[in-house]
């Protein structure tokens, strides 16, 4: 079937079958391969997307699922030239070691800071729960959500 | 396989008559269970029907939309004032990002033993409104769901909606879920619990137990022997000891059938903190 999003800010439209995942097209077919995918069932968090402002689990979406929506991987939330506040934070913080979780943990930190823009330490941890980090011990990812404001 | 996303009833009717049809409203069960090699065939997305998504108060009943996500139902105002202990449960299961795609009709199909809504629901007196192309029932969710993983749903029906009649404002409710760790746990043990006090004494009361049995329990041995008795330790514990024999738990890879009936009984004892 014939899906139209916008992604990233631009408009797209691709053919898709049934059973191809949101996550399936973003890496393969359209080279957002910022997208991870971890667990494949919802329990890692590093497929996160933003649709329609929300962020949702890409490997639990169905493309079809798409259509019509408007859609934010982390390779539209900034640029390595004009970063994100997030992105900036977390690199500047010490959040990224192996860096396979960071795109899943910005963009649900993205979506809390839309609703929340001053969120506090157990807000932060609560939305962020669903995303695992082998590496870091989380005190810095929560550091970097929690500075974002401050150089 | 084919995936499809009617606007309309009308156009899903259509569609669920075709055999080997699925539907799936957030897709949080459905599509692990896909993964896993489980239910092939074509799926039918409810995403797009707007008559199944809401939240609406009527003469003190709640109707939810069956494909209410569970974080519209945190954000919902009446949800967090009149059901708290719904809103308590809600916010206890999964993750943000599975409960900002997860439903409440989802969580009520897929009949879970340790489903962390239905406790609630069962203690509220919920109602399951089925809908197909030329019926609409209405069953209580005791009735709703039929056994564990198994529900009352015909072919060709889907769940459209949840009716809860509000508690009175100054009833009692309570809802505690033991699990291993906070973020993702599946609940060992679960309490949902709606009483009215008259001073201490308990007038009304309804226990539901999750994880502790094939599906939801309702304790009517406690719920009897607490009625008209005064919220104490010693009540408590003795109706705690009527629940550690009604439950039928089972062993699993989270915890022992003995730990989860010592669990079921040690819950109700906390209902000592609502004593005047
Ligand atoms: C990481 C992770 C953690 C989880 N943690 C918990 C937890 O702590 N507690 C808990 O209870 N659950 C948990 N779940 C399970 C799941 O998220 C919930 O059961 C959720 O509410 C299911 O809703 P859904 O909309 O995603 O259902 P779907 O996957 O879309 O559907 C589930 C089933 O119900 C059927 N169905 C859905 N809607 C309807 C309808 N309106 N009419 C007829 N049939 C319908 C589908 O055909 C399918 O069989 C977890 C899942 C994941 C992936
Ligand atoms: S890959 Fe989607 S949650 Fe792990
Ligand atoms: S930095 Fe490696 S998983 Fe988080």
């Amino acid at each position: 079937m014939i899906i139209r999003f916008c992604i990233n800010g631009r408009d797209t439209e691709l053919d898709v079958r049934g059973d191809e995942r949101a996550v399936d097209i973003l890496r393969e077919r359209l080279g957002l391969t910022g997208t991870k995918e971890g667990c494949g069932t919802g329990e890692c968090g590093a497929c996160a997307i933003l649709v329609d402002g929300r962020a949702r689990l890409s490997c639990l979406t169905l493309a079809a699922q798409l259509d019509g929506r408007d859609l934010t991987t982390i390779e539209g939330l900034g640029s390595p030239e004009a970063p994100h506040p997030l992105q900036q934070s977390f690199a500047e913080r010490g959040a990224v070691q192996c860096g396979f979780c960071t795109p899943g943990m910005v963009v649900a930190a993205a979506d809390l800071l839309a609703r929340d823009p001053h969120p506090g330490r157990e807000a932060i941890r609560e939305a962020l729960s669903g995303n695992l980090c082998r590496c870091t011990g989380y005190s810095r990812i929560l550091d970097a959500v929690h500075k974002v404001d401050e150089r | 396989m084919s995936a499809y996303l009617p606007g309309t009833l009308t156009d899903l009717w259509d569609l669920l008559e075709e055999a080997d049809t699925a539907v799936m409203a957030g897709g949080t069960d459905l599509l692990v269970r896909r993964r896993a090699g489980k239910c092939a065939g074509r799926i039918c997305c409810l995403e797009r029907i707007p008559e199944l998504r809401g939240v609406q108060e009527e003469e003190g009943v709640l109707e939810i939309g069956a494909t209410t996500t569970l974080t519209d139902l945190l954000e919902s105002a009446t949800v967090a004032a009149r059901l708290p202990m719904l809103h308590q449960a809600v916010r206890q299961l999964g993750s943000p990002l599975v409960r900002n795609q997860a439903t409440l009709g989802g969580n009520m199909c897929t009949a879970s033993p340790a489903g962390d809504t239905l406790p609630a629901l069962y203690a509220l007196g919920a109602q399951a409104v089925l809908l197909s192309r030329r019926t609409e029932r209405v069953l209580d969710v005791a009735e709703f769901i039929a056994g564990p993983g198994r529900t009352a749903l015909e072919p060709g029906e889907i769940l459209a909606r949840v009716r809860i009649p509000l508690p009175e404002p100054n009833a009692v409710q309570h809802f505690e879920k033991v699990g291993r760790r906070r973020a993702l746990a599946i609940s060992v043990a679960s309490l949902a619990a709606v009483l009215r006090l008259d001073g201490d004494v308990v007038r009304d009361i309804r226990l539901a137990f999750g994880s502790v049995a094939p599906t939801v329990l309702r304790c009517a041995e406690a719920e009897a022997w607490l009625t008209d008795r005064t919220l104490t330790a010693d009540n408590l514990r003795h109706a705690a000891g009527l629940v550690r024999s009604a439950v039928l738990p089972i062993d699993d890879v989270r915890a022992t059938a003995d730990y989860r009936r010592q669990v079921a009984g040690n819950l109700l004892l906390r209902l000592e903190t609502y004593r005047p």
